[in-house]
């Protein structure tokens, strides 16, 4: 397998790398992404990244929590250990409310979390991006945009000249250690 | 570009520049917002920050000693006596619980309300949330007064075979205040892990590269991230909106579920959420006057923040004394002699000193806002918030004590008063508020450094191209819709 390698280029501003990724994506390029100090309204559409899944992860996770709950506190109050408090019934939902709710809120929380975590693939502490002294301004005042080598139509020259025409500065390649 | 050209509709444009918008003074470029947030964290620190720093620790000392005493010795050390069994122990976890409201009120409502002029704020006021929620969840921890029993109130297998009492709104409270806290910490983590990458890569030193590069977790700013990390926030903010209105309604059911007169009123929920943001707002004004002066933050927290934040002071204290007014109502309606009673009691009796502060601070004071000379006056908001801050203690202490005090048999009849414990441990509660927080503003970045940029006109990818090709107009229209 071929070594993983990055083709990099600066941007000074926003509008800059919108139309820059635009043309990346029309020229057939997928495999690439953009790096910037703050997310930047119109790039998504540019790069036309699908809408994140994240909602879904957490309604499970929600679905989940309210459940755990209830059948928490059914099993260990209206079953398991049984007290009789004021003749109410063992089973009073309406007493369950709060405690379903908070395990509801708490879970999705974690799904909204771990789950970002999850389809970013984070925590990954070594990238060749991370390791590049010249890639710092990334969070400051910079915008990159990286192509991988994993793309099909990535190629040496090419790509660089392409990012040069597009308005990139400071084009390099990177290789993973 | 065709492709961002959604729908060129001149109708739908928001000028970028409105004027009264601008809500970063002092033509900051990205880099500039970047430098004056982040050289606090890498300045040797000041001297005012190290007294400051070495009087919290004192403090939080004397807490440490006033709780280890208590465990050794028991809840006697505490002034409390029949029937006064409930008195500074909980007045300080409910005092320190509403103070947190306002963080999730100011990082999650606000940001649903999509009011930009949160952003320089937040990230202080969440940090404060936390603080404050740490604070509150020590004392019903310590109150128990058999501190290794503490178990007992989470639902764990125990060699007794016995579980909970889910009924008991005591327990809601331990899932409410500790769901809370945990949310407020992942929504302040998530918020700070762009922030605290921009830190990693500004490092000169092997330690804090290390640090900070492990709690960036690897941020690199990729747009495929953001998507879902935009996602993950809205998400939280939205789930943290109903949590933050749930958790002092659920500490008012600890006394509204009670049959004490001047206790079980069904205002209580609205009335406590309305009074726990109130105080929180006054928390935290008293903390960004202070901040914003020591640290140079001018222009990124300005007076037109502070007003805004006045506004909300002035609106919510207004309608705690809404409902001051509204439970002597009741309590005459009512008819029922105990509860009338009660009430005037409270306004009359023994404990009238502290009612009329409570009136004084929390209903008064806050009135002055109306003005606009006193919204955007230094000196006067630094002493109105903290009046609200005495005010809202004395609230609590107020509803708490007063209730307990007289109860139905007049021979049992009794008057609170405070040990040197009480006061320690109320005061030993600030210690470790102000420890936690003088280590935050030295350690990360207090202002949403990413957030701040992004609310700037120049993040704007139409920014400085109005005329001509019409495509930043398109975004604009876009983002309307």
């Amino acid at each position: 397998m071929a070594k993983h390698k990055l083709l990099v280029a600066e941007f000074d501003t926003p509008a800059e790398i919108v139309s820059a990724a635009g043309k990346l994506q029309s020229a057939g390029y997928r495999d690439y992404d953009a790096h910037t100090p703050f997310p930047i309204h119109g790039l998504d559409k540019a790069m036309k990244i699908k809408d994140s899944r994240l909602g879904w992860i957490v309604l499970g996770h929600g679905i989940t929590g309210c459940l755990i709950g209830l059948g928490m506190q059914w099993w260990m109050n209206g079953v398991d250990y049984q007290m009789l408090i004021g003749g109410k019934p063992y089973f009073a939902y309406q007493a369950f409310v709060p405690v379903t709710f908070a395990l509801t809120i708490l879970l999705s929380a974690f799904g909204a979390v771990f789950g970002m975590f999850f389809l970013n693939g984070l925590p990954r502490w070594s990238h060749p991006l991370l390791a590049h002294p010249g890639f710092r301004r990334h969070t400051d005042d910079k915008f990159y945009l990286s192509v991988e080598s994993d793309d099909p139509k990535f190629d040496a020259t090419k790509t660089r000249a392409l990012l040069e025409e597009i308005g990139g500065k400071r084009v390099a390649l990177l290789e993973a250690p | 570009m065709s492709q961002i050209n959604v729908m060129p509709d001149s109708a739908l444009v928001v000028p970028p520049e409105a004027p009264h918008e601008k809500l970063v003074h002092g033509n900051h470029t990205f880099h500039d917002v970047t430098e004056l947030v982040s050289e606090v964290t890498e300045r040797k620190p000041e001297l005012a920050w190290k007294i400051c720093l070495a009087l919290s620790v004192s403090v939080l000392g004397a807490f440490g000693a006033a709780v280890l005493y208590l465990i050794w010795s028991g809840t006697g050390i505490w002034g409390l006596q029949q029937p006064v069994g409930w008195a500074w122990d909980i007045t300080n976890f409910v005092f320190w619980v509403g103070i947190g409201h306002a963080g999730t009120l100011i990082s999650a409502i606000l940001f649903l309300f999509r009011q930009k002029w949160r952003t320089s704020i937040n990230r202080f006021a969440e940090a404060m949330t936390l603080f404050a929620v740490a604070c509150a969840l020590l004392f019903p921890g310590i109150h128990v007064g058999r501190i290794w029993m503490t178990y007992f109130l989470a639902p764990l297998p125990n060699q007794m075979g016995m579980w909970p009492n889910f009924r008991s709104p005591l327990l809601w409270d331990v899932f409410a205040v500790g769901t809370y806290g945990t949310v407020s910490l992942l929504f302040w983590y998530v918020g700070l892990i762009p922030d605290i990458a921009t830190l990693r890569d500004r490092a000169k030193t092997k330690l804090r590269a290390m640090a900070y590069g492990v709690l960036s977790l690897g941020w690199r700013g990729s747009m495929r991230h953001w998507i879902n990390y935009e996602r993950s926030y809205m998400i939280l903010a939205g789930i943290s909106t109903p949590l933050v209105l749930s958790v002092h309604t659920i500490v008012s059911f600890d006394f509204a579920t009670s049959v004490i007169p001047g206790w079980h009123t069904t205002i209580f929920p609205p009335y406590f959420v309305a009074g726990a943001i109130f105080s929180g707002f006054a928390m935290v004004v008293t903390l960004m006057v202070l901040a914003r002066q020591l640290f140079g933050m001018k222009d990124l927290v300005t007076l037109d923040h502070l007003e805004k934040m006045n506004k909300i002071i002035l609106l919510t204290g207004t309608l705690v004394g809404y409902a001051y007014a509204m439970e002597f109502f009741i309590a005459w309606y009512s008819g029922n002699e105990y509860e009338q009673y009660a009430f005037i009691n409270r306004a009359l009796g023994p404990y009238a000193w502290a009612y009329w502060t409570m009136i004084t601070c929390n209903v008064i004071s806050p009135q002055f806002f109306w003005f606009k000379r006193f919204r955007r006056s230094i000196p006067v908001m630094f002493a109105l918030s903290i009046l609200v801050n005495i005010g809202m203690w004395f609230e609590r202490f107020v509803i708490i004590v007063t209730s307990l005090h007289r109860d139905y048999l007049p021979s049992s009849w009794g008057y609170f008063m405070p040990t040197i414990w009480d006061i320690a441990m109320f005061v030993g509660s600030f210690g470790l508020f102000f420890t936690l927080f003088l280590l935050f503003i030295r350690f990360l970045p207090m202002i949403a450094i990413s957030e701040v940029k992004g609310v700037m006109p120049e993040a704007s990818p139409h920014h400085g191209h109005h005329e001509g090709h019409g495509h930043g107009a398109s975004i604009a229209a876009a983002e309307a819709r």
